[in-house]
């Protein structure tokens, strides 16, 4: 894996539809917080150009119309914020969001839980206490309204996708592959290993709060049992399947 | 509340308006009509603002009835159209008053045709938009036996028309170097330019696959790049070298690289482009594609003054068709004569 230590971050135009700042080539956890830090620190800024905002595994993204607005001046006043701190190693914003979303690992609603122990090179017991053990962070959202991939798992964890596709895994399932999790916003062909299930809806389209979680957000999961599953499904209704959240200062 | 009801319909329509913006960072896409353009013509036909929502039809419109007397506009990709049996010209403007049948047939040429009415329709508002796109549970297609509750209309102008536009055939669309374009190969590049590709008939609102008969576009240095924005009009290039024009309903992000950028003003002629069209793509630069753009959004909005009186007396059906042969964009296989 190359080192973003010594990535230079690399402002480009996306069309005449915006920019894009990049902190590394391949998604390691440090140029995740640096897009997430700097999208926050441009965003403090309030220029009246930015339409809207948006972060992805390494880049912050500024929609900016172009047609009206010169790239080159844009580049410009980004190099100067980028100039200000080594993004790398920024704080990220504060007022992110810490949920304990309640999940059941392995057995029937999640029947691949032993597969992706085995393919991590872990007992199933070592991998349960992984998944509900590591403070997972919001990468990014997407491929699904308000669905996030979570990272960073260790190392052991980077197992590659599986060739065939699961047909469908349902909303509320949590895969691994790729040292991330993914928690599925809606049913999903994937090849990724279904782990855990939940009942958390991460697009809720007719509520008040539509997409619940934030690209920085904080994610642990709460070992529960299938029972446990089953009687928040029953019984609650607000989509959060049972998720506790608190704001990081 | 007025309301238009449907009593038949095809199975690719829906609601749809500009789109919602905002939601990026969540994972939605901004999504909306497949051809802006037509949604600005036919609020410039009727007098109204571009925001208003409009019906999207694909192949096939369908057989509706107004409970009141409402005005109508017609745009984008040509079908047949008839008010209670009479030919109603498109890229015009209508009334349709309380009763009466309008019925809207298979595309002449082009793909996506519009319905618009005035004060437009009034759909639930979802998300600051009343956008369907149904791939994320936003609204549903439209169904025999719906009632779309339609706006206050604030106007009673009807028979208006635009000049007629060329995009429904394919053609020359021009291209922005984007993020990834450096990452492929200049020869690559300039072969991109030279393909005459033809739109694939696998194609819907999330992109639209070009076909050639040559080598596929692939970039080595592009393998295992991390998955980055997408925005409309991408051009992404898959694993085996085929472009897709990624369109309104596409993901926010992707893995595949992009080697540019339509204009957003000539994404209309991509969306329209029948299947088999002939498409080619030309780079301008950034500076150059700035001012294209702007070009282009002056004329859209400048399009209010371009609608002028169909015909002397709006009533006389021989003028509508008289029009009808003058100005209708032809398809090389299909002859308006032919029909309607």
């Amino acid at each position: 894996m190359t080192s973003d230590t010594a990535y230079t971050p690399r402002i480009r135009s996306v069309g005449l539809d915006g920019v894009l700042v990049t902190f590394g080539d391949t998604a390691t956890d440090a140029s995740n917080r640096a897009a997430i830090a700097f999208r926050s620190a441009v965003d403090a800024q309030g220029w009246d150009i930015i339409a809207e905002s948006s972060s992805t595994l390494v880049s912050a993204f500024f929609r900016i119309d172009l047609a009206e607005h010169r790239f080159d001046d844009i580049s410009h006043r980004l190099h100067d914020v980028l100039a200000t701190q080594d993004w790398n190693a920024a704080t990220l914003p504060a007022g992110r969001t810490l949920w304990t979303i309640p999940a059941t690992f392995g057995g029937d609603r999640a029947p691949q839980l032993a597969e992706a122990a085995e393919a991590a090179g872990l007992s199933e017991a070592d991998a349960l206490r992984d998944l509900t053990s590591t403070r997972l962070r919001v990468l990014t959202l997407g491929f699904a309204p308000g669905q996030p991939y979570l990272g960073t798992l260790d190392k052991t964890w980077n197992i590659p996708r599986q060739k065939e596709l699961t047909p469908n895994v349902p909303a509320g399932a949590l895969v691994a592959a790729v040292r991330q999790i993914c928690l599925f916003a809606k049913d999903t062909p994937t090849g990724w290993r279904h782990v855990g299930q939940s009942a958390f809806k991460c697009f809720r389209p007719r509520g008040d709060t539509p997409f619940p979680l934030a690209p920085g957000d904080e994610v642990q999961f709460a070992d529960i049992s299938a029972k446990e599953l089953a009687q928040i499904e029953a019984k609650v209704n607000d989509g959060s399947g049972g998720a506790l959240q608190e704001v990081l200062e | 509340m007025t309301a238009l009801h449907v009593h038949q319909v095809g199975p690719g329509v829906a609601v749809q308006d500009l789109g919602r913006t905002g939601y990026l960072a969540k994972g939605l896409t901004r999504g909306g009509a497949a051809d802006r353009l037509a949604v600005f013509e036919g609020a410039a036909l009727l007098r109204q603002p571009a925001h208003l929502a409009v019906l999207e039809m694909v192949g096939t419109g369908g057989t509706f009835e107004a409970t009141e007397d409402i005005r109508i506009a017609l745009t984008g990709a040509e079908m047949t159209a008839q008010i209670d049996g009479a030919t109603a010209a498109w890229n015009a403007s209508h009334k349709l008053t309380k009763g009466s049948l309008l019925s809207i047939g298979p595309t002449r040429t082009g793909t996506y045709g519009y319905l618009h009415v005035g004060g437009g329709f009034a759909a639930e508002v979802m998300l600051g938009s009343r956008a369907t796109h149904q791939s994320c549970g936003l609204g549903d297609l439209v169904a025999a036996g719906d009632r779309l509750p339609v706006g206050q209309d604030k106007s009673d102008e009807v028979g208006l028309t635009l000049p007629s536009d060329t995009r429904f055939g394919g053609g020359t669309v021009r291209i922005v170097p984007s993020m990834q374009t450096d990452a492929f190969a200049d020869d690559t590049r300039a072969r991109f330019e030279q393909t005459i590709f033809r739109r694939d008939p696998r194609a819907n609102r999330q992109g639209i696959r070009m076909d050639s008969d040559g080598e596929g576009f692939s970039t080595p240095k592009a393998l295992g790049i991390v998955s980055e924005v997408i925005v409309p009009g991408d051009i992404q290039i898959t694993g085996d070298g085929t472009p897709f024009v990624l369109m309104a309903e596409s993901q926010t992000t992707g893995g595949y690289p992009r080697i540019g950028t339509v204009l957003p003003c000539d994404l209309p002629r991509v969306a329209q482009a029948p299947a088999g069209a002939a498409l080619q793509f030309q780079f301008v630069t950034l500076d150059e594609g700035a001012a294209i753009e702007a070009r282009a959004r002056a004329a859209w909005d400048a399009l209010p003054k371009s609608a002028t009186p169909l015909v002397r007396d709006p009533a006389s059906i021989q003028d509508l068709l008289s029009y009808q042969l003058v100005g209708g964009a032809v398809s090389a296989t299909d002859t308006p004569l032919d029909k309607g």
